[in-house]
């Protein structure tokens, strides 16, 4: 059907044939959302590889589509807080969620956590990670993190950073990356020798050098998610938000090394 | 009131990061523009159309490249190496290198049309009262190129300043090292500080206005004949 359509475009003398077939192809498109639908989610960058999983599953097993945008999670809420279309928001912190609601823009009662996650001080140089020692040693030039003030993981890294004395001495080694997508991309392009990165962001990986931060030097990030007003209506928003309690996504968190929530 | 010094940082670290480009940027683009207004090369226009890239480029595509190139296994890498560092990037040199590239084609263009206007003649002139090359250059080329000059170096000012995604991708947001203006802004913006964002965008505007304003009017000015 779509080669035909193409086809035609393509033969000049046909071509007035096919703008003409353009409104009924139009049609169609508008007409099929009232069974698949659509939603569109804002993720926080250090859920994005669940998210993309959680996607998948989400069609196969619903039939309707979740099209994400990622970002830090200021920046998302930024965006949201100017009309940006977004029908679910996938925080990485509970404070910004909240915030949504508070301001208006998600529908109260919507929120719960989906996903809790850690830090790891990570390098993709064998051996030069070895625990906490590593911090205190300085024996580096450049340690990547997010931007604390608008990304959770980033703010979880100066925590850990306070809490273990060395934040004072570390200041001027610190390169923030706009999201913890960017503090991974510092530290896998080796211009960062090491960084603070999401646990999801290298639970796969077998390369490199790590430290899981305990969780007594930083709060556990609890991840909240909430329906924003624009998303009140589709049914497709509410089906995702239901599915992220599903099994089947539980499995994906699980699979990424974040706790399944609420 | 927002705290001054925060605000001011920025600005500060833009204003050297510019002017130390500009410098640089006449310095590296005013021989390539002489030689791409002087060299019967037919193939000059392919180093001109290399040289003006970064015109049609998106500031990422420069920006990612520059992240290689800066980076450890890059030659920045290998610079770092003299002197002990490890990478380019995240450092005021870096960005003076990713400004450099981005701003070479708001320098050379003037400059070199400016060169082109000039023609034979005058030189020839200069030539026949014994002139050395060096010396036609700098007592009749570059005098007669003033107004290429002050345009290209205005241009290459405004557009360091006006950098945005370049920095983004290999700056950091190191404060008080690669924190830029435009860099803060984005920040204050995403972190719903807009008071501070409304001062500086605000100055921003009023800065770009001059800076066009003037530059209209430097060329009205110079452009007539025997101002």
């Amino acid at each position: 059907m779509l080669m035909a359509e193409f086809a035609l475009l393509f033969r000049p003398l046909k071509r007035l044939a096919s703008l003409a077939a353009l409104p009924f192809a139009l049609l169609l498109l508008a007409a099929a959302p009232a069974e698949a639908g659509e939603v569109k989610v804002a993720v926080a960058a250090n859920f994005t590889e669940a998210a993309k999983d959680i996607g998948a599953a989400f069609e196969k097993s619903t039939g309707h589509k979740a099209v994400f945008s990622f970002g830090a999670t200021g920046q998302l809420y930024t965006q949201i807080s100017q009309e940006a279309p977004f029908e679910v928001f996938l925080s990485a912190d509970q404070t910004t969620a909240k915030k949504a609601a508070d301001d208006g823009f998600a529908v109260p009662d919507s929120r719960f956590t989906y996903a809790t996650g850690g830090i790891v001080l990570f390098s993709k140089y064998k051996d030069l990670v070895t625990g906490e020692a590593t911090l205190k040693d300085g024996k580096f030039t450049k340690i990547a993190i997010a931007n604390p003030a608008t990304a959770p993981y980033g703010a979880a890294a100066v925590e850990a950073m306070k809490a273990l004395g060395v934040y004072e001495a570390l200041t001027p080694k610190i390169v923030q990356g706009n999201s913890i997508a960017q503090a991974y991309q510092f530290v896998d392009t080796g211009n960062a020798e090491l960084g603070f990165v999401a646990l999801s962001q290298v639970i796969g990986k077998d390369e490199g050098s790590r430290w899981i931060v305990p969780a007594g030097l930083y709060t556990i990030i609890a991840q909240d998610a909430v329906l924003l007003k624009k998303g009140a209506e589709n049914e497709a928003a509410r089906a995702f938000l239901a599915y992220l309690k599903d099994p089947e996504a539980k499995a994906v968190k699980d699979k990424f090394g974040y706790g399944a929530g609420d | 009131m927002p705290d001054i010094a925060e605000l001011w940082s920025p600005i500060r670290l833009t204003l050297e990061l510019a002017t130390i480009a500009t410098v640089l940027l006449l310095a590296i683009g005013t021989p390539i523009a002489w030689w791409l207004a002087r060299s019967p090369a037919t193939w000059k226009e392919a180093v001109a159309a290399v040289i003006a890239m970064p015109l049609v480029l998106p500031p990422t595509v420069l920006g990612f490249y520059l992240l290689i190139a800066l980076g450890p296994n890059g030659p920045g890498g290998w610079v770092a190496g003299l002197y002990g560092a490890r990478t380019l990037a995240f450092t005021f040199e870096g960005l003076v290198i990713g400004s450099v590239l981005f701003s070479m084609p708001f320098v050379v263009q003037p400059i070199r049309n400016a060169f082109e206007a000039i023609g034979e003649r005058p030189l020839e002139v200069a030539a026949t009262l014994r002139a050395s090359p060096w010396d036609r250059f700098w007592t009749v080329a570059v005098p007669l190129a003033r107004p290429g000059f002050i345009t290209g170096a205005v241009l290459g000012f405004a557009h360091t300043v006006g950098e945005f995604g370049v920095v983004l991708m290999i700056g950091g947001n190191i404060p008080g090292e690669t924190k830029v203006l435009s860099i803060a802004i984005f920040d204050y913006v995403e972190t719903l500080q807009w008071s501070k964002a409304h001062i500086l965008a605000g100055g921003m505007l009023v800065f770009s206005f001059c800076v066009i304003l003037a530059m209209m009017l430097l060329e009205k000015r110079i452009g007539r004949p025997g101002a």
